[in-house]
C-alpha cells in the first residue's frame, strides 16, 4: 500500500503506523460540566465504517508527520491524505 | 582527572572503513550536529535566520543546503544543522545564537553516527537498505526512512555518493546492515 504524503509524495505504507479515528484530535475540554460523559465517548465509542473511514496515521519511519488519512475500510483506496496539524488548524486550534 | 580516549561510534580508535567491490562505507565521526525546530508563528523568521546561519536559503522539504555548515530538511519547520566537528564543536551554541527566540535548538552531535557510502554501484546497496526510490534522488535530496528498523537520514551527494545518519546507540546494528547489504549486492 501506497500513502501520498501531502509533504514527501509517494511513500510506502511500513514507514507509517495507525494511531486510529481522526475524531481523536478532538479531545474534549476537561473543564466542561459534562466532561465524564465526553471522555467516555472520546475514550470507547467509535463508529466502525464499511466504507469511507477518516484515519491517524503517523510517518514514523519518515518525517514524524501525523497525517489525516481518508480510505475506504472495503477496499483499502485512499482518496485524500492531509497533515493533521492543517486538520487541526482548520477547525481554529492554534498549534 | 581520568586520561580519556576518544571512540568512534563503532568502538575503534580511528574511523572503520569497509570495501566491498567497488563500493566503499566509510564511518565519519568529525560532525558536529545540532536539530533545529521553529517555534509556532516564528516560521519565516527561523527560515531566515537559518539561512544566514548556513550561508543559503533554508532547505525546503527534502532537501540540504549549505558548505560547511549545512542543513538538511527532517520534517515541517524542522531541520537539522551539520558542520565539521573541528571548527564547529560548539554547533548548537552557535545555532542558538543566531535563531535566538525564532526556534527551538537542540545539541546531537554525539546522538547520531554517520556512515558515507561512495562508489559507483551505490545504488544497488541503497535499494537493499531502505524503501526509498533512491535511484529517482537527485544530489541536494534528504529523506528519512526506516533502515534495519532503524530511523535513518538519507542524503544524496550524488548518484554515486550517499550518506547516512542513524542512532549512535545502535551504530554496530546499522553497520552490520550496511555491510551484509553490500556484501548481498555486491
Amino acid at each position: 500500500m501506497i500513502i501520498n504524503h501531502p509533504l514527501l509524495g509517494s511513500r510506502d505504507s511500513s514507514e507509517f503506523v495507525y494511531l486510529g479515528d481522526a475524531s481523536l484530535i478532538d479531545r474534549p475540554d476537561w473543564q466542561a460540566e459534562h466532561a465524564a460523559e465526553a471522555f467516555y465517548d472520546y475514550a470507547y465509542l467509535r463508529d466502525n465504517p464499511a466504507g469511507e473511514h477518516r484515519e491517524l496515521w503517523f510517518h514514523e519511519g519518515g518525517d514524524r508527520s501525523w497525517l489525516v488519512v481518508t480510505r475506504n475500510t472495503v477496499t483499502h483506496e485512499i482518496s485524500k491524505v492531509e497533515l493533521a496539524r492543517d486538520v487541526a488548524r482548520a477547525q481554529g486550534r492554534s498549534k | 582527572m581520568h586520561d580519556l580516549f576518544a571512540i568512534t561510534a563503532l568502538g575503534g580508535s580511528s574511523p572503520q572503513t569497509d570495501r566491498v567491490g567497488n563500493v566503499t562505507c566509510t564511518e565519519s565521526p568529525g560532525v558536529a550536529l545540532a536539530s533545529v525546530a521553529a517555534r509556532s508563528g516564528q516560521e519565516p523568521k527561523a527560515r531566515t535566520a537559518l539561512g544566514a546561519l548556513i550561508g543559503a536559503d533554508a532547505p525546503s522539504v527534502g532537501r540540504f543546503a549549505g558548505n560547511p555548515v549545512m542543513a538538511f530538511w527532517t520534517g515541517p519547520d524542522q531541520w537539522m544543522v551539520a558542520a565539521p566537528f573541528d571548527t564547529h564543536e560548539e554547533l548548537a551554541h552557535l545555532a542558538n545564537t543566531q535563531l535566538g527566540d525564532t526556534a527551538s535548538v537542540c545539541e546531537q552531535t554525539d546522538a547520531w553516527v554517520r556512515f558515507d557510502l561512495d562508489g559507483d554501484d551505490v545504488l544497488a546497496v541503497m535499494e537493499l537498505l531502505c524503501v526509498l526510490d533512491c535511484r529517482k534522488m537527485q544530489a541536494g535530496e534528504a529523506a528519512r526512512t526506516a533502515i534495519h528498523h532503524l530511523g535513518c537520514f538519507v542524503i544524496c551527494r550524488s548518484s554515486g555518493a550517499f550518506s547516512l545518519y542513524g542512532p549512535r546507540s545502535s551504530a554496530g546494528s546499522l553497520h552490520h546492515a550496511i555491510v551484509a547489504a553490500m556484501k548481498s549486492a555486491l
